[in-house]
């Protein structure tokens, strides 16, 4: 069994690199899939903001510098919304015991964010994220382009002054 | 050697990508090592241990590429940090898998996790602070022929620390399929209605060879066989719905007998149900959970106890606390039997108004109450226990007389202006000791407190002070005694630099010594890598996620943590 598993491996493997060489990704993210809060499945390779670069956030109901950081990005929302129409992707690693607190939370918190449900850290994994909260620009190539872990206060204004640079197309350092 | 192989070729490619990127590929990882140095401390009980420095660390690297993937994780335990079982000592290729997408359909071959529903039938995941890891070894396939439907199929065997699964008939070959139905997506005409529904169902079944088990009488010395089951199934249907602002979840799950360690070899069968409703409004969120199981523990190995070889996975309903003291009686899932709610309302006070001042105020409330299952004991087997018997009835609506936990938080968080924020959080608190495994013993009633102020000096300079207070009339004596004040300041530079003192001082402790656990910290963090160190002391105590817990022993000494992305 655990030979016929290792040659399945080996096999998918060389398959993979053959025929990815003439199909170019589209997006950096793997087409993992996830769900919306309401229950509808999306593939992580479809998120998107109209063509312009984007944010996720890693959090959990249960992360307190995830909290902080959430509700501090919720203040300036607006204004950043207006000035550069950033969009953020809020992906919950919260499991079955705590995934029925994702949505009162949000609600009852207001926040503006396109929330996501990773229940069983999928995505999580794929992306590397040890713990929450892990934050990421995507620009508008699909390329993870930042990346931070942890939160301080005043890390989102270190956040949107990456991200204008990322829509400008201005060079990271 | 074929093994040997394939890793090399593996880290070949994953190596090769780093410096140049492989057919538009990309490559992710992460790293962690904890690093960990005790000395003796008889006061608080941290033993001697004989070697000068602990270490758990891992490394995962995965390749994706499209539709393709592939990973492996490289994990070191020498020896493994306190509180980690002793049998992870080792290093290895702990998991690897290779996954493709082709037309409608996913397969990975290899090690994986998934979780069919909420898991009440079938859960693979990780849980790494805790050492929790069922990842399954053998194959997946996803299906999603149409727009709303999907179709997962699981074979394989569960990891066991480092033990070749594959090589021993103990260790049970688990099968499970599940299907799920998007109405929405699956309907055209009702896309965008204001009601959404989903629906699925699962089956799993676990085999593993029967194995010879006599009940002896102890009078007349007869002895009785009991015949184990060897295909133990389980079944488990669930829906999802929400209108407008209301929404539902419920799972209803079913197993077949399952004589096992866990449960004294009893041959009822196993039911779970899970429930949970909400309500969501702007600035309002309500949700209320129950849940009973009964006789639900289902591993891959009959006579294995503790956290490893779980086949699924039966959540805790109550809340997961973020501050020390409020987790220091902390409850635990009792898989035998529980049923339970819990409730929460969270709140925003909107700004402007009289108590919401110029930034509002949240509010969150949350209370939970697990009590025991109504059990009648049957007729004890000749040995005068119950193996080998149905053990107990039960009646599915009655609820049992024992307590188990119950607990009332309130958290308060305001913005008092441009540069402070506080909260404070209330919790009453009542424990049973045999949430821990401890039956018969007295409750612990405790009333804890939390107070946080985080102070913004510049931009990016900020401070953050909190207080915590358990106050309690009782002296449990295993882990805490008493009355207890913790103390912290955090200092943080630009989310680069941190650095935190704190002392939990264990000041009611009527009997032993009144023990300061005093801790320094300092950390650095740099894009997604993060080094901290911290030197002090740690009580012994239980550490829990999501309703799985392990014992943390005490320690006194340097700990040092390195996390790194990419």
């Amino acid at each position: 069994m655990k030979k016929l598993i290792l040659t399945l491996v080996a096999l998918v493997f060389s398959f993979g690199i053959l025929s990815a060489q003439d199909n170019q990704p589209k997006s950096e993210l793997p087409s993992i899939t996830v769900k919306t809060l309401e229950g509808k499945s999306i593939k992580a390779s479809e998120f998107s903001n109209e063509g312009k670069p984007y944010v996720i956030c890693f959090w959990a109901t249960w992360c307190k510098p995830c909290m902080m950081e959430l509700n501090a990005m919720a203040e300036q929302y607006e204004d950043w919304q207006e000035e550069t129409g950033i969009k953020i992707y809020a992906v919950s690693i919260d499991d079955a015991r705590t995934c029925p607190k994702v949505k009162p939370l949000v609600s009852g918190s207001d926040w503006p964010y396109e929330v996501i449900l990773d229940q069983n850290s999928e995505l999580k994994r794929a992306l590397g994220v040890n713990n929450p909260p892990h934050t990421f620009i995507i620009n508008e190539k699909g390329e993870i382009v930042w990346q931070h872990i942890g939160y301080a206060p005043g890390d989102e204004e270190n956040l949107i002054e990456v991200f204008r640079k990322v829509i400008k197309g201005e060079e990271l350092k | 050697m074929k093994k040997t192989g394939l890793i090399l070729l593996l880290v070949i490619i994953s190596s090769n990508a780093f410096s140049q990127g492989i057919f538009g590929g990309k490559v992710t990882g992460n790293f962690q090592m904890d690093l960990q140095m005790s000395k003796e401390d008889t006061v608080i009980g941290a033993e001697k241990v004989n070697e000068k420095a602990l270490m758990n660390a891992f490394t995962n690297i995965l390749y994706t590429n499209g539709d393709f993937s592939a990973g492996m994780r490289f994990e070191a335990y020498l020896n493994p940090i306190l509180g980690f079982d002793k049998q992870y000592k080792g290093a290895g290729f702990a998991y690897r898998f290779a996954s493709y997408k082709k037309d409608f359909l996913e397969i990975t071959a290899g090690n994986f996790y998934e979780q069919f529903g909420s898991g009440l039938v079938f859960r693979s995941y990780e849980e790494r602070n805790l050492g929790l890891d069922n990842a399954m070894d053998g194959l997946k396939v996803v299906a999603r022929p149409i727009n709303g439907l999907t179709i997962k199929g699981v074979i394989g065997k569960q990891r066991y620390y480092w033990e070749d699964v594959w090589a021993s008939d103990d260790f049970g070959l688990i099968r499970g399929i599940d299907a799920e139905f998007t109405l929405n997506s699956l309907i055209k005409s009702i896309e965008n209605s204001p009601l959404q529904v989903n629906f699925g169902g699962s089956f799993v079944s676990v085999y593993q060879k029967a194995e010879n088990r006599f009940i002896i009488d102890p009078v007349s010395g007869d002895s009785y066989k009991i015949n184990t089951p060897e295909n133990i199934g389980s079944g488990a249907a669930r829906v999802q719905m929400s209108y407008k602002a209301f929404n539902l979840n419920a799972e209803y799950a079913k197993k077949g007998q399952d004589p096992n360690a866990v449960n004294g070899y009893i041959f009822r069968e196993g039911q779970a149900a899970l429930i949970s409703a909400g309500y969501a409004a702007k600035g309002l969120g309500i949700n209320v959970s129950a849940k009973r199981i009964d006789n639900m523990s289902s591993k891959s190995k009959r006579n294995e106890t503790g956290n490893m070889l779980n086949v699924n996975y039966l959540p805790a309903l109550t809340r997961q606390h973020a501050y020390s003291l409020f987790a220091m009686y902390p409850y635990a899932t009792q898989v035998n039997g529980e049923v339970g709610i819990q409730a929460d309302i969270i709140y925003k006070i909107k700004k402007g108004s009289m108590l919401g001042g110029k930034y509002g105020t949240d509010l969150k409330l949350n209370y939970s109450r697990t009590m025991s299952i109504e059990n009648e004991s049957l007729a004890p087997n000749p040995a005068g226990n119950y193996e080998g018997t149905d053990g107990y009835s039960s009646s599915f609506f009655k609820v049992g007389d024992e307590l188990y936990f119950e607990e009332i938080n309130l958290e308060v968080s305001k913005k008092l202006s441009s540069d402070y924020k506080l909260s404070f959080m209330y919790s009453y608190q009542t424990f049973n000791p045999i949430a821990i495994g401890h039956p018969g013993e007295e409750f612990v009633y405790a009333n804890v407190f939390a107070a946080d102020l985080t102070q913004k000096l510049s931009k990016k300079n900020s401070l953050r002070y909190e207080l915590q207070l358990l106050l309690t009339e009782q002296d449990y004596g295993e882990w805490a005694a008493g009355d207890w004040i913790q103390g912290t300041v955090e200092y943080n530079l630009g989310g680069k630099f941190f650095a935190a003192v704190s002392d939990q001082w264990n000041y009611g402790n009527a009997h032993g010594e009144k023990v300061h656990y005093y801790n320094l910290s300092v950390g650095y963090t740099h894009g997604t890598s993060r080094v901290q160190i911290s030197y002090g002391k740690q009580r012994e105590g239980i550490m829990c996620i999501g309703g799985v817990c392990r014992m943390v022993p005490a320690s006194n000494g340097l700990f040092a943590t390195i996390t790194s992305s990419f």
